[in-house]
Formats: structure tokens, C-alpha cells, sequence
């Protein structure tokens, strides 16, 4: 057999009115082809698997899911010369940089015990769902050509995404306990009660990554305006003031109530709770009411910081913990059925 | 295999029923691209003229059957490879459907996997991805790491390959699963004539295992070599297509200006089978 590679020629070298085609009749049935098709019973190529099956079929590839997020994390820092020693140092510099502003140039505690302690749990854990959310929103369009490469349930790559994510929480809180440890807290039983928090988080986290890396699979819009929405919800979610005890929302109940029960601010809460004492015995509402001692703590000097216990509770802690499971199956089950939904068609782009 | 109740000839394995795709190209150009010139558009409540509709498949029919080698030729852009991932299910159809008997497996030179990580991570996930087990993956890894020949440069990342060693290993990888289906798009392109001659054998081995075999290539005597059927496509929409495949090689060629393949003796195909 003689090897010659014709080169085609670029588009034009045929002239642009003869496309007629000539159908060898031989090759087309006489029936229609959907019947022929069902009768041989042939199935659709792009057609979408029942929400159970597409469950099942993505527990099948949870190898592929753990290795994909895995193999990402390390992938990550190849090209810094510290290596992985990054996942260790961002969040060590973040914890730096907000100590720089709000430990020592602002000062500024606002009613808030071990108020250092509190910002960088706030700041570590809000960073969490904030990375998963940027990064699912891109997921999509940045996976374009391992989407057209290889069939697999397209879910894999927004619920790895979230796993490198959560790859690097381990690490922060690695930075976070030994922070906390330092700053004076006492290492408890309730340390405990931060993994089903974070747990419940993570679960939280996919649901939305869900949703959002179908959103952000359409128009590139979504992508862009996502930072501003997720920086308002940071200012929103209690990260660097404590919702229930500032004093400027003192008079505002229902708001007080709305933000405090917002997810971000629920699995906050969480966590702080469980590993900073100072929080949970200053829970508002964890001790009876007590109208004087509830007074002595808005005049806001540092010996009555902790008698917010004796104040109006806002959120009790057993409904936070309520307020977490429920965010969390609701996110899931959303975010799993809308992102099933449109399977077929995150090839387009 | 026919899984049907009919048993009148061979048992179709693919069927494309009017097929249409549509491409949505963002950013193909247009107005002058300032911020300006978007705020008009949205106050006039015009569509983005920058986003441009590809209809790059235009009402394709066709059936195969089990034990067909189809190719598949056309100049560039005709949509070959567009009518290939189709037919993979990877690309939605605008209009129409594409019927397959099973899942079909798509090598090609596209076929980009994780570039920032090794070939050794690429070989792991990309066997997993494919859904086999980490143990099947365990297994096969070594032969797929030798069947590449990628040698050392299995540790660096995939970025580091030359094109010949990445398509390689991406050949390597998906060939190590057997598929009812296999579809080839330019996948030995740019390897070297030794990788060519050991990936055009496991070529002939998959498809004795695999219903199904379809071909795209620039290279017409590897499509008369090893397809019995080839289909001419022509800006979207077949041109030809049958059985008879010197002939129609032949026709492209004049219709492309080029000359017809001289042959040596009167070609014979092994796959040949009559209409």
C-alpha cells in the first residue's frame, strides 16, 4: 500500500453551489429511522439517565471524583518553588493580613471576646464556601476539553472542585487550631462538634456548586458578577462583627434573626461555637434572661463582654444546628436535580 | 450485537436521524468591543452580533451496521469531527438524534486531558474517568505506560510532551478499554512511523472486539486500507456515501483537485462487502 498524505486544500478549493447529496438508497431503510431505531432497540447517545441512575452512575465514578480533586490540589503549586508548603502559608498570610487591620491599625473588638480568634475562624470558614463557589462558577467552560474528550457524569467536576476545597480547609484549620490554641482558647470535648459543622458545610458547598456551575456553564456574565454577590455576602454573614450582639441591629429583630440563619453565618456560628469557648459561653440566650446583667454588657466594657449569655437569644444554638441540616439537604437536592437537568448540553459551551 | 427481534441482514449499531448542530461561538467579532458600544445594544435590546451560530452539521442521515468500518472524509471544517462527537453523545444535537447501541469511545487528537499534572496521573484518572475500578487501573497501567513509550517522561507533566508523545499516551489511554463503539479522529496524526505501524495493529485488534469503528483521516490510503464504507461530508451535509469506497475516494479527490489515487493492482479490501 503506497503512504500518501493528500493535503486537503483550505476551505474554497470547491466551488460553493454544489452540495447535492447523493443518498445510496441502500443505506437508508424504509421505515423511519426512529422505529428502526427502537426495534433494535437503540438508545439516544445523548440522552440523560434518570435522576436515581445518574446518582448511581456518579457514586460509580467517586474514584475518579477524589483522584481529579487530588491530583488538582497537588497541580496547584507545581510551578512555585515552596511547593506545597503554599497550602500552609495562604492561610497563614490571611490570618496575618487581618490581624494587621483588625488587631492592630483598626483596634477594634466591637463587643466581641477574643475578637482575633473570632475574625480568622469567621474568615477561614467563610473562605471555604466563597472558594467553591468562585471555582464551581467556572468549572464548566474551563473543563470544556475533558467534557468533549471523555463521557462520564458531568457532576464530577463541580463536586471535585468543592473536594480541592475542602482538601485545603484541612489545612487552614491545621493554621486555625494552632491560632486558636495560642490565642488562649482551651482545647474541649466540643472541638468534636467542628467536623459534623464542616461536614454539614461541605455538603452545603456542592449543592450550591451545583447550581452554580450550571449557571456559570451558560453565559459568561455569571461568572463575572459572582465575586461582588459573594463579597456582599461576606459583609453580610457576621465574619468580622458578631450579629447577635452588635449594637447597631440591638433594635432590629427580624433582620438580626435573617442574617444570623443565612447559611454563611449558620456554619460560622457553628464552628466558632464548637472550638471557641469564649463564643459558646457567650451565646446569647445560653443563660436565663437577665435584664441588668444583659445591660452591663452593652455598656461594652471588657470585664461584661461575656454576659451576652443573659441577653434575648436571637437563634438558640440547638435551632443553628437545625438551620445547618436544613441549608445543607436543601442545597443538595436542588442543586443535584438543576444540574442533572441540563447533562446533555455542557458539551455546547 | 442485534439485541432486536429481526434478523433480516446485519443488525444496526449507529443511527443518525437529520442531524443538526449548531456551534454557539462567543467573541467572533462584530461591533467595536467597547463598553460603549455594549450599552447601546442593551438599551437598543439587540442580540450580541458577536455571538455567531455555527450550524455545523445540517441534516445528516445515515445507519450503521454491526462490523462496518466507516470513514470519514471531507475538507477542514466540513464537520467531520463535530458529526464524531455527536455521535458520542459529547455534543448535544440542535435537531434530530443520534441512536447508538452502546456508549461510544472517542480517540482523538483533541482529546486533552490534565496538562498540569504527570503522565502518570493522567494515565490514573483518565482510566477512572472512563469508569473502570482503581484496581482494573492498577492493572493496566503498566501496559498502557509501555505501550506509549513515553519512557521517563512518564513523571514530568503532560505539558512538557511534544505533540507526537501526548497524542501517545492519550491513544494509549483510550485504547486500553474495549469499546462497542470506537470512533478515531486523526488520533495517529503525529506519531512517529513506529508508534503508527503498533497503534494501526491495536486499531485492528479493537476492532475485531469492537461492533462499530468509525475513522477520520487526511491520509485516504489509511481510510481505503481499513474501511469497507466511507462517508463524504461537505459543509455540514453528506456529499456521498456508500460501499463503494475507491470510487468515492476518487470523486473527492477530482472534486478537490487532486488526482485519483493510482493503485497498484485493483484494490482489494478485506472489508469489503457488497451493497
Amino acid at each position: 500500500m503506497k503512504e500518501r498524505t493528500r493535503d486537503q486544500g483550505g476551505p474554497g478549493t470547491l466551488t460553493d453551489d454544489l452540495v447535492v447529496p447523493e443518498i445510496d438508497a441502500s443505506t437508508l431503510a424504509d421505515e423511519p429511522l426512529a422505529d428502526l431505531a427502537a426495534r433494535y432497540r437503540l438508545r439516544p447517545s445523548a440522552a440523560r439517565p434518570g435522576v436515581f441512575v445518574y446518582a448511581r452512575q456518579l457514586w460509580d465514578r467517586r474514584h475518579f471524583i477524589v483522584g481529579f480533586a487530588t491530583a488538582r490540589n497537588v497541580a496547584m503549586y507545581t510551578e512555585a518553588r515552596l511547593g506545597q508548603l503554599w497550602q500552609v502559608l495562604t492561610p497563614l498570610l490571611n490570618a496575618a493580613v487581618y490581624y494587621l487591620i483588625f488587631g492592630i491599625i483598626l483596634d477594634t473588638s466591637r463587643g466581641v471576646p477574643n475578637f482575633l480568634a473570632f475574625l480568622i475562624t469567621g474568615i477561614f470558614i467563610f473562605n471555604f464556601t466563597q472558594r467553591a463557589f468562585i471555582t464551581t462558577s467556572r468549572v464548566m467552560p474551563d473543563s470544556l476539553p475533558l467534557i468533549r474528550a471523555l463521557p462520564f457524569p458531568r457532576a464530577c467536576l463541580p463536586i471535585g472542585y468543592v473536594l480541592i476545597e475542602l482538601e485545603q480547609l484541612v489545612m487552614s484549620m491545621i493554621v486555625l487550631t494552632v491560632i486558636v490554641l495560642a490565642s488562649g482558647e482551651p482545647l474541649t470535648w466540643y472541638w468534636l462538634l467542628a467536623l459534623p459543622a464542616l461536614a454539614l458545610q461541605a455538603v452545603f458547598n456542592i449543592g450550591m456548586g451545583l447550581s452554580l456551575a450550571r449557571l456559570g456553564a451558560g453565559a459568561d456574565d455569571f461568572s463575572q458578577l459572582l465575586p461582588f454577590l459573594v463579597r456582599t455576602w461576606l459583609y453580610a454573614s457576621g465574619v468580622m462583627f458578631s450579629i447577635q450582639t452588635i449594637s447597631s441591629l440591638r433594635h432590629h429583630p427580624t433582620i438580626t434573626y435573617l442574617l444570623q440563619v443565612n447559611p454563611a453565618a449558620v456554619y460560622i456560628g457553628l464552628v466558632r461555637n464548637s472550638i471557641l469557648q469564649s463564643q459558646r459561653i457567650g451565646w446569647p440566650g445560653s443563660k436565663p434572661y437577665s435584664v441588668g446583667n444583659c445591660a452591663l454588657y452593652h455598656t461594652g466594657k471588657k470585664a461584661y463582654l461575656e454576659y451576652s449569655a443573659y441577653c434575648h437569644g436571637v437563634v438558640p444554638m440547638n435551632a443553628l444546628w437545625l438551620w445547618g441540616i436544613g441549608w445543607a439537604i436543601v442545597a443538595l437536592v436542588v442543586g443535584f436535580v438543576f444540574f442533572w437537568q441540563a447533562e446533555t448540553r455542557y458539551g455546547r459551551g | 450485537m442485534a439485541s432486536g427481534p429481526a434478523s433480516d441482514g446485519p443488525a444496526p449499531t449507529v443511527i443518525v436521524d437529520d442531524l443538526h448542530v449548531v456551534y454557539r461561538v462567543y467573541g467572533a467579532g462584530g461591533d467595536k468591543g467597547t463598553a460603549a458600544t455594549a450599552l447601546m445594544r442593551v438599551i437598543k435590546r439587540q442580540r450580541r452580533p458577536s455571538v455567531r451560530e455555527v450550524h455545523a452539521i445540517r441534516g445528516i442521515s445515515f445507519v450503521i451496521n454491526h462490523g462496518d468500518a466507516v470513514g470519514i472524509i471531507g475538507r477542514n471544517g466540513s464537520g467531520k469531527s463535530t458529526l464524531l462527537q455527536a455521535i458520542a453523545g459529547l455534543l448535544p444535537p440542535e435537531q434530530g438524534c443520534v441512536y447508538s447501541s452502546g456508549q461510544a469511545a472517542l480517540l482523538g487528537v483533541n482529546a486533552a486531558l490534565l496538562d498540569d499534572l504527570t503522565g502518570e496521573r493522567n494515565v490514573v484518572l483518565g482510566c477512572l474517568a472512563m469508569g473502570m475500578t482503581p484496581q482494573e487501573t492498577k492493572d493496566r497501567y503498566q501496559s498502557i505506560v509501555d505501550f506509549s513509550g513515553v519512557g521517563n517522561f512518564i513523571d514530568y507533566p503532560m505539558r512538557t510532551y511534544s505533540t507526537g508523545m501526548a497524542q501517545r499516551l492519550r491513544f494509549s489511554i483510550a485504547s486500553a478499554k474495549n469499546h462497542e463503539i470506537l470512533m478515531i479522529d486523526e488520533a495517529l496524526a503525529t506519531g512517529d512511523a513506529n508508534f503508527r505501524a503498533k497503534s494501526h495493529e491495536r486499531i485492528v485488534e479493537l476492532r475485531g472486539e469492537a461492533g462499530t469503528v468509525f475513522l477520520v483521516a487526511h491520509n485516504l490510503a489509511e481510510i481505503e486500507a481499513s474501511c469497507n464504507r466511507v462517508i463524504w461530508l461537505e459543509k455540514g451535509q453528506i456529499m456521498r456515501q456508500g460501499y463503494d469506497v475507491p470510487a468515492i475516494i476518487d470523486a473527492y479527490l477530482e472534486a478537490t483537485g487532486g488526482e485519483p489515487r493510482k493503485r497498484d493492482k485493483p484494490h482489494q479490501n478485506e472489508h469489503s462487502a457488497t451493497a
